[in-house]
């Protein structure tokens, strides 16, 4: 069993306040980043899929092809997008924290995975986003 | 615990498998099948895990594991191109995957400790990890 690891770059803004909460209390737990007008990271996504080696490529995931499922399914609808305001899922109060971030990316990756890996392997293992070199979220999928 | 050593080396590769069409290999390699191939700085991390020794209080002698990977890993590796010139990558191909899975192979039987990983980073933005056998 090999695990594979690849890194993918997007930049997005966004804006941690929730509609529920009075703009004290949302000012209390966001501090800067309930500022009315956002602000952005250079997300670095990295996405790790594990199963057993392929003797005809030699290769446990089939890179281009997860590349190609990443691009079409997170790159192109979050990058260079304001996640608050382009994104139908942060709509309606779930607030764009990195954490919510993770559980949509794993979510995304997760519901078009069969089609891309219609074999059972590779597994989604997990993904981690690394929003600022100190802030670092990570989802299991498969342990 | 655990401890991790780092090395590097650099070495060029094709990957393509030979039993494929020349289409196939394109579409499962793209531009790695390229027939004179190219190369990559790999950077391996080695993790071994055990207990401090209560004499020493090390889990292994860094010197003894920086000599292993020197002799078994970088002295075979570096500079050199894979498929032609270290074995068995004349018969499997040189992926990340494979390489990781050799160098486990190469240095697992020469380590006291548990040898815990091997990571093989092929460019900094795709990485494998190989743990042994079935995990």
């Amino acid at each position: 069993m090999i695990r594979v690891t690849r890194r993918y770059r997007f930049a997005a803004s966004h804006r941690l306040s929730s509609p529920r909460l009075p703009e004290e209390e949302n000012r209390r737990i966001y501090g800067k980043c309930a500022n009315p007008y956002g602000h952005g990271h250079d997300y670095l996504l990295e996405v790790s899929a594990r199963g057993p080696v392929d003797p005809r490529s030699g290769r446990a995931v089939d890179t281009p092809a997860l590349d190609e499922l990443v691009r079409d399914r997170v790159l192109k609808p979050f990058d260079h997008r304001n996640l608050n305001l382009d994104a139908p899922e942060f709509q309606g109060g779930v607030v764009p924290t990195t954490e919510n971030l993770g559980l949509e990316i794993a979510r995304r990756l997760g519901a078009g995975w069969k089609q891309v890996f219609p074999g059972g392997w590779p597994v989604l293992e997990k993904i981690r986003i690394v929003e600022t070199p100190r802030n670092i979220f990570e989802v299991v999928v498969n342990p | 615990m655990f401890i991790t050593r780092r090395v590097e080396f650099s070495a060029s590769h094709v990957c393509s498998n030979p039993a494929l069409s020349e289409e196939e290999n394109r579409r499962l390699f793209g531009e790695s099948a390229n027939p004179h191939g190219h190369g990559h700085n790999y950077v391996v991390e080695v993790t071994l895990e055990g207990e401090p020794d209560p004499v020493t209080g090390m889990v292994l002698d860094l010197k003894e594991l920086k000599a292993i990977l020197e002799r078994e890993v970088v002295e075979p590796f570096d500079h050199r191109f894979l498929n032609y010139e270290v074995p068995p990558f004349d018969r499997t191909i040189p992926t990340a995957e494979n390489v990781a899975i050799e160098i486990w192979n190469r240095i697992q039987p020469r380590l006291k400790p548990r040898l815990h990983a091997v990571r093989v980073y092929e460019t900094s933005d795709l990485f494998v990890d190989y743990f042994g056998g079935s995990r």
